[in-house]
């Protein structure tokens, strides 16, 4: 009976941790499908970490209602990480710089402005905040407490960003860039501005992922240390999801469960899995997206492929 | 019908490619951005932290030039990270994009390490050194052989390939460790046996001379070899390369496995030759620098002297900075963002040039 809680207890913590995932990934699959490979993700999410905790120390003391300090730290977080998004299309879009250095100078950027903006930050109350964060069921005894308004929101915009890949114009639009730009180009898309435009949103959605994650699924400041190592995952799940959102949900309830499947597993007695094997747990969602990323490379399936020019820079004057 | 080709609307600038650019121009650019960069951050230090921006920028130099071990370490700092650099150039000449050096160097280190914890004191000091240094050589070639075997194979995407790799070495080294470690402890500590030799009484003197002879070597070998022209074709197009006779699958193969092999040759140096033990943070981030650095060096090893200076130079001058100015650790790393966002900005105006709208043709 115990092992059954505890794996019940496992699960619901591996969930809401998946959530950081799916941030990352469906802000990283928009921008992938407009032929962006951003490296800078793990960045990214520091950032909007960052941004988002210190529009919370401004605010929380201030007798502003709660909902309305969580509101406006999603935004914050949002725009400091869309800000990000739209330095990263400055250079790879206008400047046609190299995708994979700007992504790794996002990220080494990111990173450092996130420490740097964390250490001042000593003000909150990080267990206080995350009662803000699990907003509806925050005070409920059941193992609900763990499903804050943010987990909602990160599967709602999963299914959103879903729909208008496959069932709008916009979304057949950003994926014909993504496919190909010069031809989107000759039917009158208007490329860069697309892509501008995707970049800072699956920036910004990517960014919440950091957030969440320090926020409403850790509560302490320390978490800020294994935002990167996430973001990294992040990109993982984007391969494994075959670059669709809706599948991006499952997978990332899978990457959680794996992720937190190290710190659970050796403690549960009744299994008998040696403290030693934790590392290699830890292992198992980098192998499984790597043996993802070797069979849809070997079946060859056209709709499982990555967009077609992903990684490279569209010049309209080049043959 | 002349009345609507007067209406015509001239955009205000278009790009063009440019074919060449003067060596001395590029040269200009590049360094005013990076003085440019400098200048942002002399800006952002005294806005945000109050502080006297001259003061940021006597620290920043003082970081490197302060003292005499101040310049050994960044000698030292100067010679991992270009040794690293070396080993990605060629399967960036190759358009392999080849981001798990940092894995690579990982298993080279852990590779050593093993030798040395496994076999110190049991076999002769000269041959535990060879032993060290083949395994490393092998580990890393190995780790670099997967994704280019599946890349050659199935054209399978090697950029997100060799990042899980990455991770992959790293559990693998926590792995080894808390097999090696005795209970309750969570590093290994100092390895007795296996310490490369130190050349009159330095312990960074070898190191250095080993990474000089690799880089001017690994320029011949690019430059100047069947090989290096290879791999040169391959990476301007695949189809010229099937065209010419070249087999593709062969060079991608051989070059990861070069690229691999140096890659572990760095982790069998920064374990023999500087921290006798390892760690999971034992490569740091620098097989990410490193991309930066070959690529800021235009995939040039010469160039790459000066590169990985500015990289190391940067990041030892704004940690002195952080210290000076009691500001948090992580202040180097938002510096050296800050100009590599410039230096790979200033790339456009390198490569391609604005043509302005010239008032004569609009009349």
């Amino acid at each position: 009976m115990t092992v059954l809680l505890k794996i019940l207890d496992y699960l619901l913590s591996a969930v809401p941790l998946g959530m950081t995932f799916l941030y990352g990934s469906v802000g990283e699959i928009l921008i992938e499908k407009v032929g962006h490979l951003n490296l800078g993700i793990p960045g990214v999410m520091c950032v909007g970490a960052a941004s988002g905790c210190a529009a919370l120390q401004a605010m929380y003391e201030s007798g502003i209602p709660s909902a309305l300090i969580v509101i406006f730290s999603i935004l914050a977080a949002f725009a400091g990480a869309a800000m990000m998004g739209a330095v990263y299309s400055l250079l790879t879009v206008t400047l046609k710089a190299n995708q994979n250095v700007t992504g790794l100078a996002m990220t080494t950027f990111g990173v450092g402005m996130m420490k740097f903006v964390m250490s001042k930050l000593t003000n909150i109350r990080y267990l206080y905040a995350l009662k803000l964060f699990r907003f509806p069921f925050a005070e409920s005894d059941n193992s609900l407490k763990y499903c804050g308004v943010m987990v909602f929101l990160a599967v709602i915009i999963a299914v959103v960003a879903s729909f208008i890949l496959n069932r709008t114009r916009t979304g057949l639009y950003i994926k014909a860039i993504g496919e190909n730009p010069a031809t989107a180009d000759a039917v009158g898309i208007n490329v860069n501005g697309y892509k501008y435009a995707v970049t800072c949103i699956g920036c910004g959605i990517s960014g919440l992922g950091g957030l969440f994650y320090i926020m409403d699924y850790a509560g302490s400041q320390e978490a800020y240390l294994s935002i990167e190592g996430l973001g990294w995952l992040s990109i993982a799940l984007v391969i494994f999801a075959l670059w669709k959102p809706i599948v991006s949900i499952f997978g990332s309830a899978l990457f959680g469960a794996l992720y937190v499947a190290g710190s659970y597993i050796p403690g549960i007695r009744e299994l008998k899995v040696s403290m030693a094997a934790t590392p290699l747990l830890k292992m198992l969602p980098y192998v499984v997206t790597i043996i993802v990323l070797i069979i849809i490379s070997a079946r060859n399936k056209k709709e499982n492929q990555p967009p077609q020019s992903l990684g490279m820079t569209y010049f309209r004057e080049e043959r | 019908m002349q009345n609507k080709e007067e209406k015509v609307h001239e955009p205000l600038f278009h790009v063009s490619k440019r074919s060449s650019m003067p060596l001395w121009e590029s040269t200009a650019i590049r360094v005013a951005s990076i003085l440019l960069a400098l200048l942002l951050c002399g800006l952002l230090v005294a806005l945000f932290l109050g502080k006297n921006p001259a003061d940021f920028y006597v620290s920043l130099f003082k970081g490197s030039f302060g003292s005499q071990r101040k310049i050994w370490k960044l000698l030292k700092d100067i010679a991992v990270l270009l040794c690293i650099s070396v080993a990605v150039t060629p399967a960036f000449r190759m358009k392999f994009w080849n981001i798990g050096a940092e894995g690579q160097t990982l298993v080279g280190a852990l590779a050593s390490a093993a030798c040395m914890y496994y076999l110190g004191g049991k076999i002769p000091e000269a041959a535990l050194i060879a032993l060290m240094f083949v395994s490393s050589v092998l580990a890393g070639a190995v780790w670099g052989l997967f994704p280019a075997v599946c890349k050659a194979l199935w054209n399978t995407n090697e950029t997100l390939f060799t990042l899980m790799m990455n991770y992959v070495a790293t559990f693998f080294v926590a792995f080894c460790l808390i097999k090696w470690t005795p209970d309750g402890s969570s590093s290994l500590g100092i390895l007795e046996h296996g310490h490369l030799p130190r050349l009159f009484g330095n312990e960074y003197i070898l190191l250095i001379i080993v990474v000089v002879l690799l880089t001017v070597g690994m320029y011949i070998y690019l430059d100047y070899s069947k090989h290096g022209y290879e791999i040169s074709v391959v990476g301007e197009s695949n189809r010229t390369a099937c065209y010419i006779g070249i087999d593709v699958k062969k060079v991608i193969i051989r070059t990861m496995l070069v690229s691999g092999a140096v890659c572990g040759l760095a982790g069998f140096l920064i374990v023999g030759a500087l921290d006798h033990s390892i760690t999971t943070e034992t490569v740091g981030g620098l097989g990410f620098t490193a991309i930066m650095v070959s690529w800021l060096a235009k995939f040039n090893p010469l160039l790459m002297f000066v590169t990985s200076f500015l990289i190391v130079f940067l990041n030892q001058g704004a940690s002195q900075v952080s210290q000076s100015f009691n500001i948090s650790n992580a202040f180097p790393n938002v510096v050296v963002g800050i100009i590599l966002f410039f230096i790979i900005g200033c790339e456009f105006f390198i490569n391609y040039k604005i043509n302005f709208r010239s008032r004569k043709e609009v009349k």
